[in-house]
């Protein structure tokens, strides 16, 4: 039951040969005999989520299913969900109910989808790999002597033990992604403005994308036909048509052009790593591509600038968790001010504080044009590039990650090497393209993903490039041992 | 030695729409602390602020009424700082590109007219209020207002005097009620004035160091603000000492204004574009769309009063100075057939002053246009003198009634009966030898004294040019 995929499950469920309460129970047993040593999970409420599963029953039997009613799906604890607690990872959300739903938790529910649980997180999205939660660790289910990757480690987990079907996750510097590949499972940041972001918790607004996180291509499909769409409640989503993101499962891929950048493929990478990705574009040239090389030139760029302007937005983003109306409050001050420092300094962890810092200094009175707007202008060059390079390919491929999961703390003394875990995936969001994640095989027993980067909108096509090697490896099927 | 005082101002105008700028929350003022506070205005994890397009609408009007340049496109940026009852920790307010550009207003100070420059317009948001009585030790904070939308209006230095200053903010106020984006209501805070103050040596185009007066609700406050500020301001050089720029309130208990932080330890606002809200397009439909839906502006009006009334320049702006006069005067002379100089002149000098002295608004004047049409007609059909007419309307004024039935309640129809004129001049002519004697060896003033004696005798009454002819015809 736990490999089956999002389709079989639903397929299951209309035939009535299991019911979404036994469905939802059989996960929420995995979560409670797994989840103490992963830890992937930040809340669970199993009434809660039980009487979603009862509720996806009596629509089933009337005959009203959608493609995902009845299915459990986990939701990263950075999407605001009526009646749940919703964290970010954080101290300063410690205590906070969310008294309205996020846009895609409302679709999710219109879907009949049940929320399974909360899921782990670096605070406020900010770091690659889990280990600044207030909520402790996440274990990679590959090895839980390792990281699973971040923000979004507590889907990609959650995921890859089988504890849920799928997992919602959001991807603002590569957290959907490169938690995906470290994990062994599919992921999707979509374009820019495909899912609303009205009630994710904003990081860096401009960059913030909402997207699944699955075990197959096929399966991220489904899960984007529920999750993305127009919403006026958000200034930067796009009026688009809804449209069917399994539209081109099974198209073939004869002729497509793969362009491979150069700098993906240079100093840095992982040897092993560089094998697998080269063994699925083997893989991709017997079903029809052709390879072309190309050219990012700025890509080297794209960490300084992303470290300008994310944290610039973060400071000013999270400046309303001040301990006045909500969240997190210091017991004990002497005033106003001293009330912020202590709420703010007692609240965040060492990461968020660190960018704020950054982020307010690079906006400061002085500093604000050699930072901010000179960031901006190479943000522009690091999109052209892009324009420039889909001039001669269909698709970018490359590796998503430098390296496999590594172990913990091995990264936590030096921020530039934890942000060096995001080379090839920022970009992406800077120029807000979508991007994929896909397994592709291993590397000294732990996952390795290959990164699929489309031109805007592309997402159907893409999903059927990554569904196309699914259905000539197994990778995706693979299991870690002890799940 | 000759001082200069040098004043701009910021005005904080409240638009006049139905719903907050970034939400749907009502704008409605007086509901109960945080009934009118959504998921937006708390500034929940989360939540997204979405424009306000009537907001806009609003701000082209006014752009379009300052014969301004509107942006095609401006950007919303946020300005970084803490305060509890600002919930998001920053601001959304505009920047770098405001939604309107240059623009002028003309104003008229005594019979001279002047022009102010305006530097810009901009659309922002209010935030909340902190309320510190009834919490002790604590404060309360209330988000009702917070995300009300604000067009903040900056004019140039260009004012010279208390008197300027307070005929430009208060032709603002008529202005922007007039294009209806405000109600104009100063108790609560629809218009809110900050006055930057400096004084510069007569001959100098070197600015002085200015203080800012913050916040000042009534125009009453403005002058007596700006003139003890520019007083302060001069004895402070005079006696050596130095200005410092600063921010001050003005107590209206004592007459002073004060320090209340000083500039140098302002805070960085560290503005940046909200990443959350597109750069706001506004296209040249969307002007003429508004500027279709404009109503006639002052200026046009005033220079149409003056060809089709015959009024003159003075009246004509006196008349067009706010919407309603304008209108209470067109719906009088409608009704009246006689010059429109004369109801001109009632609206300007009895009507208006009685309005002042009772502190209301033409709107609400107990004589009603078709009233005072009805006095009118009563003096240019010499039924009553004009200065009878003044009673009448005292009386109308008091609720007695209308202009016919009190000119007939209390006998004032004037006598034109040459008859009983004749009588009374006869009897005045007995009484007043002395004057007589003076009249004839040649003291013309004697005349107007007898004519003055005739009116007292009829009690105003006497046809006054009448009692001239018939005066006239007895002294040969």
């Amino acid at each position: 039951m736990i490999n089956k995929s999002l389709k079989e499950l639903a397929a299951l469920l209309a035939a009535k040969q299991i019911s979404s309460v036994e469905l939802t129970r059989e996960f929420l047993a995995r979560i409670a005999r797994l989840n103490p040593t992963i830890n992937a999970f930040v809340t669970l409420d199993e009434e809660r989520t039980l009487a979603q599963a009862r509720a996806a029953d009596e629509r089933i039997a009337k005959g009203e299913a959608a493609p995902l009613t009845g299915i459990p799906i986990a939701q990263k604890d950075i999407f605001a969900a009526h009646g749940w607690r919703t964290t970010c990872g954080s101290r300063m959300l410690e205590n906070f109910i969310a008294p309205y739903d996020a846009h895609i938790v409302q679709e999710f529910d219109r879907a009949g989808a049940v929320n399974l649980g909360r899921t782990n997180m670096d605070e406020f999205a900010m770091g690659s790999s889990n280990e600044t939660s207030h909520y402790g660790k996440v274990r990679n289910p590959w090895d839980v002597e390792r990281v699973p990757g971040g923000s979004s480690g507590g889907s990609a987990a959650a995921v890859a033990a089988r504890m849920c079907p799928a997992a919602t996750g959001t991807d603002t510097g590569g957290s959907i992604r490169q938690p995906a590949s470290l994990c062994g499972l599919s992921g999707l940041k979509p374009t820019y403005g495909v899912c609303s972001r009205y009630g994710l918790v904003a990081f860096a607004s401009s960059l913030d994308q909402a997207g699944p996180m699955a075990k197959s291509a096929e399966d991220l499909a489904l899960m984007m036909n529920v999750m993305a769409g127009f919403d006026p409640r958000d200034s930067t989503s796009l009026p688009r048509e809804k449209e069917d993101y399994a539209r081109d499962l099974g198209k073939s891929l004869a002729g497509l052009r793969i362009g491979l950048p150069r700098e993906y493929f240079a100093e840095g990478l992982d040897s092993g790593v560089a094998q697998v990705v080269q063994n699925a574009i083997a893989e991709y040239r017997k079903l029809g591509a052709q390879i072309v090389e190309i050219s990012l030139p700025n890509n080297k760029l794209s960490i300084p600038v992303y470290y300008v302007l994310a944290p610039a937005e973060a400071s000013s983003n999270l400046a309303r968790f001040d301990g006045v109306r909500y969240g997190y409050r210091a017991p004990e001050y002497a005033d106003l001010n001293d009330m912020y420092c202590k709420t703010r300094a007692q609240g965040f962890g060492a990461e968020v504080k660190r960018r704020i810092m950054i982020g307010t200094y690079v906006l400061s009175a002085g500093y604000y044009d050699a930072y901010y707007l000179k960031a901006q202008k190479i943000r522009r060059l690091i999109a052209q590039d892009f324009v420039e390079a889909f001039k001669h390919c269909d698709v970018i491929m490359g590796p998503t990650a430098p390296g496999t999961a590594f172990k913990f703390g091995e990264k936590t003394a030096d921020p530039v090497q934890m942000y060096l875990e995001d080379l090839y995936t920022i970009a992406v969001n800077l120029a807000g393209l979508p991007g994929m994640s896909i397994p592709a095989g291993f590397a000294g027993n732990l996952p390795v993903g290959l990164q699929i980067i489309g031109n805007y909108f592309d997402e159907a096509k893409m999903l059927n490039i990554g569904h196309a090697l699914q259905q000539q490896t197994d990778w995706h099927l693979r299991l870690p041992e002890g799940v | 030695m000759q001082w200069e005082v040098v004043i701009g101002l910021e005005t904080h105008v409240q638009l006049q729409t139905h719903s907050k700028i970034f939400s749907g929350a009502s704008t409605a003022f007086g509901a109960a602390p945080n009934t009118q506070a959504c998921v937006v205005s708390i500034a929940l994890p989360g939540v997204l602020p979405v424009l306000n397009r009537e907001a806009v609408r609003c701000a082209i009007k006014f752009g379009l009424a300052i014969d301004a340049e509107i942006a095609p496109r401006s950007v919303f940026a946020r300005k970084n700082y803490f305060y509890p009852d600002l919930p998001k920790g920053y601001q959304i307010s505009q920047y770098e590109l405001p939604v309107v550009g240059k623009g002028r207003l003309a104003i008229q100070v005594g019979d001279q007219e002047k022009i102010i420059n305006i530097t810009r317009a901009h659309l922002e948001e209010d935030a909340g209020k902190s309320v510190h009585e009834d919490f002790h030790g604590m404060s309360g904070i209330d988000l009702n207002r917070a995300g009300t939308p604000l067009l903040e209006i900056v004019s140039e230095p260009d004012m010279r005097s208390a008197a300027e200053a307070v005929a430009y903010a208060k032709k603002l106020h008529e202005l922007v009620q007039w294009i209806g984006i405000c109600d104009g209501n100063m108790q609560e805070g629809s218009f809110r004035c900050d006055v930057n103050v400096s004084v510069r040596r007569a001959g100098s185009d070197k600015l002085g160091t200015r203080r800012e007066i913050k916040n000042l609700n009534s125009f009453r406050f403005m002058q007596q603000a700006i003139e003890y500020e520019t007083r302060w301001q001069i004895e402070t050089l005079e006696d050596g000492g130095e200005i410092h720029q600063a921010t001050v309130l003005f107590d209206p208990d004592s007459g002073e204004t004060r320090a209340m932080r000083s500039k140098e330890e302002a805070n960085d606002y560290r503005y940046f574009p909200d990443p959350d809200l597109l750069p706001l397009a506004i296209s040249a439909d969307d002007i003429a769309e508004v500027k279709a839906a404009l109503p006639e502006l002052p200026e046009v009006m005033k220079a149409r009063f003056e060809r089709e009334y015959g009024l003159s320049a003075y009246d004509a702006a006196t008349i067009t100075a706010s919407r309603a006069m304008a209108d209470y005067f067109v719906a009088t002379a409608a009704k009246f057939s006689g010059e429109a100089k004369l109801v001109a002149n009632w609206v300007m000098g009895s009507v208006a002053a009685k309005l002042n002295e009772e502190g209301r608004a033409i709107a609400d004047s107990p004589v009603t246009s078709a009233q005072l049409a009805a006095l009118l007609t009563r003096i240019h059909d010499g039924t009553i003198s004009g200065k009878i007419a003044k009673d009448v309307f005292a009386a109308m004024w008091a609720g007695e009634g209308e202009a016919d039935a009190i000119i007939d309640r209390q006998g004032l129809r004037q006598v034109s009966d040459a008859g009983a004129i004749e009588k009374i001049v006869d009897e005045v002519l007995a009484a007043n030898a002395v004057m007589v004697a003076e009249y004839k060896s040649g003291k013309e003033k004697a005349f107007n004294g007898l004519v003055g004696q005739c009116m007292k005798a009829s009690k105003g009454k006497a046809n006054p040019a009448q009692v001239n002819e018939i005066l006239r015809k007895k002294l040969g």
